[in-house]
């Protein structure tokens, strides 16, 4: 019974996963499904990969438990602050992973997309440490409302690159990305930011974020002495930073699986990122899972405050958490986010960012037992949101 | 015989041509066939448009957004094709994304297209060894050519897989690129057509992707069994309309 809620030996969750990509793509990879594995249990990558987890990073982030907050809801909140990692935000410890996997690969060149521009940081942040050409593809829309961020890549010394197409935002720039990795496919290494994608990816990313949980495990033990808390919680966009919180936990029913999806203005509003409830089966980038479609089949565009959580799918491990019932899925509305992103500032000092206020929101729609233990992924730090927060709350 | 095969069993160079479907209007998917096979064209690619088609450059995706914002739906194709095959018989294919032919269901897709008179389909994201697994026998079933691609990153081994699990003929992309990116062929893609033609394989290739005018339809025939234009004969019709499509067709043959 190990392993069932696992990606399996040909890529796939349950029924989720796969690579569905065209032939273009499929020496790419093909070259790092046949690599990344052996590349990752080499004792010199791990050793690296640790090191630089530890002293750039700032790893282990601390597992925090957030008194007062606990005392408001009647439980016993811990806080995963992933929002201390250097760059302010989880998704270092994937693009930390993929340049040492691209380096092995003998690339010399790396491609990203990104939405809010936490993962184009994150990326130009390491290509900067190793020295690597970075190419960003960013929405021409978000390129606008993300002015610090993409100040932030090209001081890094990445080249950040506007996606015209369509709706010039994610999705967009995930294309453009995609379509330069079919145009370079030797010398390039496309560093995916979420658990989305074609196999490898989504396993790939998250055994990178998995370090999450698994200092969960060790921190909990010396902190109650028991390594399993009764809830994970974590927000979910394309969901790499719920995976990581979650991967450790997945085949031991005792833990609960929480997600939080983006509910935007409400989710049957028309401005909604929950896929779970809106979502069908089908193929986007590369991967078979849930996603919001037309009935013709069609994408179609989300909407969330959130622009880290602003993406028409989800990573097939959620999908598969969702319909086996693994997981229970929550959707939170813009104004529940941002009331528990203020919340938590009150209460405990901490801003974060607006994608973990979604996490955060949890307690809006689930209540907990008083000795539940209950860890929530911070998954990132709100100052790149600050804007939003003043216009919304007219500081 | 499927008309495709039929086709290729001619001893003449192939000249195929796509469109999107309901670009540059909504309506003028079956004057675009019609015109096409007056011109003297051996195939058509009737593209299915699709909101984020990743192996396509700027030029058909624009030409996708239009159609889409047009009104285009899988039924709405269907419908506009239903008496087709009252007007012509040029070999006829659809090209798309899988993800719409998975919404309006594999099987019911395949119905449907034999109904139509189509004869093989183009789904570059549907992967090769998915489709042997889950689909091979509803496409059969229903008389459709299922065509892949191959590019010249694709191994020896797997080009012979392809082979087998075809049935027509083999898309050979001419370059690492998405469509439409480059003009004319180097050294790189002419020794490419040669290696895959020395292989022998069961399917004839026809090239796709670079090929705009006589020149290039010459060098990727020289050892193939034809070529495809797709976002040149776009660029044409966004310009010239859809209409005399001889002003198109017959210089890249070499026709006056």
């Amino acid at each position: 019974m190990k392993n069932t809620y696992n990606i399996n030996d040909k890529g796939y969750y349950g029924e989720f996963g796969g690579a569905f990509i065209p032939e273009m793509l499929y020496p790419n990879v093909e070259e790092l499904r046949q690599n990344y594995l052996k590349v990752m249990a080499e004792s010199s990558f791990q050793e690296e990969f640790n090191q630089l987890l530890k002293d750039y990073v700032g790893r282990p982030s601390p597992l925090y438990f957030a008194k007062r907050l606990s005392e408001k809801n009647n439980t016993k909140v811990y806080l995963k602050r992933e929002d201390l990692n250097h760059t302010g935000a989880h998704k270092v410890n994937n693009t930390i992973g993929q340049i040492l996997m691209a380096k092995r690969l003998g690339k010399n060149r790396i491609i990203a997309e990104t939405g809010a521009g936490q993962h184009g940081v994150a990326t130009a942040t390491v290509c900067a440490l190793m020295g690597m050409e970075c190419i960003v593809y960013m929405g021409e829309i978000d390129i606008a409302r993300q002015a610090p961020n993409v100040a932030r890549m090209k001081m890094l010394g990445a080249e950040v690159r506007p996606a015209l197409s369509g709706s010039r935002t994610l999705k967009d720039a995930t294309n453009e990305a995609i379509r330069d990795w079919i145009g370079n496919p030797v010398n390039t290494h496309y560093i995916i930011g979420s658990a989305i994608g074609p196999h490898p990816y989504p396993d790939m990313v998250t055994r990178f974020q998995s370090v999450i949980s698994e200092e969960i495990k060790w921190q909990l033990k010396e902190k109650e002495g028991k390594e399993n808390p009764d809830y994970v919680v974590a927000c979910i966009g394309g969901g790499s930073n719920a995976a990581g919180t979650y991967y450790h936990f997945l085949d031991d029913e005792n833990v609960g699986i929480i997600a939080v999806e983006a509910a935007g203005k409400g989710i049957h509003s028309g401005e909604s990122a929950a896929t779970s409830a809106l979502g069908k089966e089908g193929i986007i980038h590369g991967c078979k899972t849930l996603l919001m479609q037309t009935d013709d089949g069609q994408i179609t565009e989300p909407y969330s405050i959130s622009a880290g959580l602003d993406y028409p799918g989800v990573g097939p491990l959620h999908s598969h958490l969702y319909k086996s019932g693994r997981g229970e899925f929550y959707s939170a509305t813009d104004d529940e986010a941002m009331q528990a992103g203020l919340e938590l500032t009150k209460l405990e000092g901490i801003i974060p960012a607006i994608e973990s206020s979604h996490a955060l929101a949890v307690f809006k729609h689930k209540t907990f037992q008083p000795d539940d233990i209950v860890v929530i992924s911070l998954s990132g730090r709100g100052d790149k949101d600050l804007q939003n927060y003043i216009d919304y709350f007219k500081l | 015989m499927n008309r495709i095969n039929q086709k290729l069993n001619n001893d003449k160079k192939l000249l195929s041509i796509y469109f999107t479907a309901g670009y540059p209007n909504i309506d003028d998917t079956v004057s675009i066939i019609q015109n096409l096979e007056q011109s003297g064209v051996d195939m058509i690619e009737i593209g299915l448009p699709f909101s984020d088609p990743l192996a396509d450059g700027p030029t058909i995706q624009a030409s996708s957004t239009a159609a889409l914002k047009n009104g285009m739906t899988t039924e709405k194709l269907f419908d506009q094709l239903k008496d087709i095959r009252k007007s012509v018989s040029i070999p006829l294919i659809i090209m798309g994304y899988f993800n719409p032919v998975l919404q309006y269901g594999v099987e019911a897709f395949c119905k449907k297209c034999q109904e139509i008179g189509i004869d093989g389909l183009i789904l570059p994201d549907l992967p090769a060894d998915v489709y042997d697994e889950e689909y091979k026998a509803i496409f059969e079933k229903y008389g459709l050519i299922n065509v892949f691609l191959i590019t010249p990153q694709t191994s020896e081994e797997r080009i012979r897989y392809i082979d087998s699990i075809s049935n027509g003929f083999i898309y050979m992309v001419s370059s690492a690129s998405t469509t439409g990116a480059q003009s004319g062929f180097g050294e790189a893609q002419t020794n490419y057509f040669d290696r895959v033609a020395k292989m022998n394989l069961t399917n004839p290739q026809i090239v796709g992707f670079g090929i705009s005018n006589n020149d290039t339809f010459t060098q990727a025939t020289t050892h193939t069994k034809g070529a495809i234009i797709g976002s040149a004969f776009i660029k044409y019709i966004s310009e010239n309309g859809i209409n005399e499509l001889n002003n198109f067709v017959n210089p890249i043959l070499g026709k006056n």
